[in-house]
C-alpha cells in the first residue's frame, strides 16, 4: 500500500512530442484516481511514465516515499491492465494469473494456489482452464484484473479498463471495479477519455489537456465548479452552455437576459457565462428563446432553444413536461450553478 | 439438363480428369516404381520386388549423399531460422531510421542479385575464403540466400504480435529473458515454424549452390547426386533413381507432418487489439 507522488514530471518523445509536460500529482494511498482528459493528452503516456514503460524526461516519480524515475517496470511495485489486456494467448487462465508469481519462480503448486484464490474472488473459477481466445470480453478482463491484483502490489494501473466492452457489460464491470477497489483498498491509477466513467468510479479525477492537468478535484467539484471552460466543455453528458455576456452594473447581460454576476468586476468586462443544460429551469423570466429541437434523453428531455441572435442555449426538462417546437419560454440557471469566466476561460465566480 | 449443359459438364470433367493425372502420375509412379521388377518411365502395376532398395543402399554414394543433404539441410535451417528470429524481432521492436527502406533493399538485392547472376562472385569468393568442397561453408552460402525473404516474413509475423504482451510480461518483473522465453517464442511459435520448414524445404531442393561449390562426389548432396545417377552407358539407372526419388522425398514430407503436429501452422490471435 503506498501513494503515487510526481513532481514536475516530463516525457519527451524521440520525435519531440512532449506527451506530460512538467506535471505534478499526488496520489493518496488507496484511493481511486482517474486520469481523464481527450484522446492525445499525455494521460496514457503519464501513467506509462508511472508505470516504467515510457522513461521520464524530467522530474521525479515516488511510489510510496521512494524514488523510482530510474527503476525498472518490474522493480516499482506497480500492476498494470493494458487496453487490450494483454492476456498470454497461449497460457491458461490459471497460468496467466498467476504469471507474475512464475516470474518470481515461487513453487508450481503455490501458482496454482494464488491462481485459485483470486479466480475465485473475481468470478472466475470455472473458467482456469480455458485460454483467453475462449472468454468473452467481460471475463478477459477480469483475467486480466485477477493477473494484476495476484501478487500485493503498491499501486495498481489501469489503462482504458472499461473501454473494450460493449455498452451494458461496461456498466456492470464499473460497478464490479469499483467494488473490488473497495475490498483491496488499493492505490488505483486509471485513465479514461469517457467523463461519465470518470465520474462515476473516482475519487479523485485529474482532468489534462495537452500533458498538463487542468483541474485536479473530486467528481462533485469537477462537475460543479469546472476551473476553466476547457474543463466545462469536457465534463458532463450534454455540453455546458458557454455563452457570452458583458458586466453590466451588478449583473451580466448575456443574450439578452440580465443574470446575477458572481464576481466585482468593472462595468463593460467581456466574460463567458456558463451554465449546464440540467441546472436551467423553465421559469417566467430569464433566458428568452424560441424551442428548436427537443431531444429524448429517458428521464428528462433536451431541449435547444434558438436565443436573440441566433445564440444556441440547451437545458433539460422533466418528462411529461417538453414544450413543442415553435414555443417561447425563458430559462432561468439555478442558485448558486452560474458559473463565470473570464476571457482567458479561467473560473471567476459562481452565483 | 440442356445438351449445351450436359457438353460443358462433360468437357469440365475431362479437363479435370487430364489436370489431375498430370500431378497423380508422377506421385503414382514414386510409389510403384522403386518396387517394380522392371522400372521403366511409364506406369504400370509393378511385378512387386524389394531389389531395386538393396542396389539404391550398395550404390557408393546415394547413403552418404542423403547425409549429407541432411547435414547441408540443418545447418542452413538452424542459421536462417535463429538469425531470422533475432534480426526480425530487433527489426520489429527497435526503431532505427531507414529500416523499411533497408528491408525492401535486402529482399530486392537477394532476389534480383543472388540467382545465377550471383554464382561467379560467390564462387570466387568461396575459392578465396578456401570454402570450396566444404559442406558447412555451402550451408552459410545456403542459409545467405534465404535470410533476406526469411527475415521479411518473419518481421511481419513478429509485428502482428502486440507489444503489450511483452510490456506486461515486463511490469510483472519478467527479464528480458524471461519475456523471450515465456512470451515472445511461444507466440511468434507458428511463425518460427513456417519459416524452420520453408527454409529445409528449400535447402532440401538447392541444386545449384551445392552442385557448383562442392567437387567431391562424397561431399555431395541428394540433390546434386541424382543428376549423375546413370549406368555406364550413360542412360538413365532406373534401379536406383526410383528408390532413391523416394528417399530422398521422406525427410520433407515427414518435417512437415512432426511441424504441423508439435507446432502448428496456426496462430493464437491477439485478444482484442
Amino acid at each position: 500500500m503506498a501513494g503515487v507522488e510526481i513532481g514536475g514530471l516530463s516525457t519527451v518523445y524521440p520525435n519531440g512530442v512532449r506527451a506530460v509536460d512538467g506535471l505534478d500529482l499526488g496520489v493518496v494511498d488507496g484511493e481511486l484516481f482517474a486520469l481523464l482528459g481527450p484522446s492525445g493528452c499525455g494521460k496514457t503516456t503519464l501513467l506509462r511514465t508511472i508505470a516504467g514503460l515510457e522513461q521520464a524526461t524530467d522530474g521525479k516519480v515516488l511510489i510510496g516515499g521512494r524514488d523510482v524515475t530510474r527503476e525498472q517496470p518490474g522493480s516499482r511495485g506497480v500492476a498494470m491492465v493494458f487496453q487490450d489486456y494483454a492476456l498470454f494467448p497461449h497460457m491458461t487462465v490459471a497460468e496467466n494469473i498467476a504469471y507474475p508469481l512464475r516470474v518470481r519462480r515461487a513453487p508450481k503448486a503455490r501458482q496454482r494456489e494464488v491462481a485459485e484464490r483470486t479466480a475465485a474472488g473475481l468470478s472466475l473459477s470455472g473458467l482456469l482452464d480455458r485460454r483467453p481466445g475462449q472468454l468473452s470480453g467481460g471475463q478477459q478482463q477480469r483475467t486480466a484484473l485477477a493477473r494484476a491484483v495476484a501478487v500485493e502490489a503498491d499501486v495498481l494501473l489501469l489503462d482504458e479498463p472499461l473501454s473494450n466492452l460493449d455498452a451494458r457489460l461496461r456498466l456492470e464491470a464499473r460497478t464490479f471495479l469499483k467494488r473490488l477497489q473497495r475490498e483491496l483498498a488499493l492505490t488505483t491509477v486509471f485513465v479514461t477519455h469517457d467523463q461519465a466513467e470518470a465520474l462515476a468510479l473516482a475519487d479523485r479525477i485529474a482532468v489534462m489537456e495537452s500533458g498538463r492537468i487542468r483541474q485536479l478535484g473530486t467528481p462533485r467539484e469537477v462537475f460543479q465548479r469546472p476551473a476553466d471552460t476547457f474543463v466545462a466543455n469536457f465534463i458532463g453528458s450534454t455540453p455546458m452552455n458557454l455563452l457570452d455576456g458583458v458586466v453590466r452594473g451588478d449583473g451580466v447581460e448575456c443574450v439578452g437576459a440580465l443574470l446575477p454576476l458572481p464576481a466585482d468586476l468593472a462595468d463593460g468586462t467581456p466574460v463567458v457565462v456558463g451554465v449546464r443544460p440540467e441546472y436551467l429551469t423553465v421559469a417566467a423570466e430569464g433566458i428568452a428563446g424560441r424551442v428548436s429541437i427537443v431531444e429524448n434523453l429517458g428521464v428528462t428531455s433536451l431541449v435547444t432553444l434558438e436565443c436573440a441572435g441566433g445564440t444556441l442555449v440547451g437545458l433539460t426538462v422533466p418528462e411529461q413536461e417538453e414544450p413543442a417546437v415553435g414555443d417561447a419560454l425563458h430559462a432561468c440557471p439555478a442558485p448558486g450553478r452560474l458559473l463565470c469566466y473570464g476571457e482567458d476561460g479561467l473560473l471567476l465566480g459562481a452565483v | 439438363m440442356t445438351p449445351a449443359w450436359v457438353v460443358r459438364r462433360i468437357g469440365l470433367y475431362v479437363l479435370v480428369a487430364v489436370v489431375l493425372a498430370f500431378f497423380a502420375v508422377p506421385v503414382l509412379w514414386l510409389a510403384s516404381a522403386p518396387f517394380d521388377a522392371r522400372p521403366g518411365l511409364g506406369l504400370r502395376w509393378p511385378d512387386w520386388t524389394f531389389a531395386n532398395v538393396a542396389t539404391t543402399f550398395r550404390h557408393p554414394y546415394a547413403v552418404t549423399s542423403l547425409v549429407n543433404s541432411v547435414l547441408l539441410c540443418v545447418v542452413a535451417t538452424a542459421v536462417t531460422t535463429v538469425s531470422a528470429a533475432l534480426a526480425a524481432y530487433s527489426l520489429s521492436r527497435v526503431r532505427i531510421p531507414g529500416r523499411d527502406a533497408l528491408l525492401y533493399l535486402l529482399l530486392l538485392l537477394s532476389s534480383v542479385v543472388t540467382g545465377t547472376a550471383a554464382m561467379v562472385p560467390i564462387f570466387v569468393l568461396m575459392l578465396q575464403l578456401g570454402l570450396i568442397d566444404s559442406r558447412f561453408g555451402t550451408a552459410l552460402v545456403i542459409a545467405g540466400g534465404m535470410l533476406p525473404a526469411a527475415i521479411f516474413i518473419l518481421k511481419d509475423f513478429v509485428d502482428s504480435v502486440p507489444r503489450s504482451y511483452e510490456e506486461s510480461a515486463r511490469v510483472f518483473g519478467a527479464s528480458p529473458g524471461q519475456v523471450l522465453g515465456h512470451v515472445v517464442l511461444p507466440v511468434a511459435r507458428p511463425g518460427v515454424a513456417t519459416i524452420l520448414v520453408w527454409s529445409f524445404v528449400n535447402a532440401w531442393g538447392n541444386f545449384l549452390l551445392p552442385f557448383l561449390l562442392l567437387r567431391d562426389v562424397g561431399k555431395q548432396p541428394a540433390a546434386v547426386l541424382l543428376r549423375t545417377l546413370q549406368d555406364e552407358g550413360g542412360s538413365a539407372d532406373l534401379a536406383v533413381i526410383p528408390v532413391f526419388s523416394l528417399l530422398y522425398s521422406i525427410p520433407v514430407v515427414v518435417l512437415y507432418l512432426f511441424v504441423s503436429k508439435r507446432y502448428g501452422f496456426r496462430f493464437h490471435g491477439g485478444i482484442k487489439s
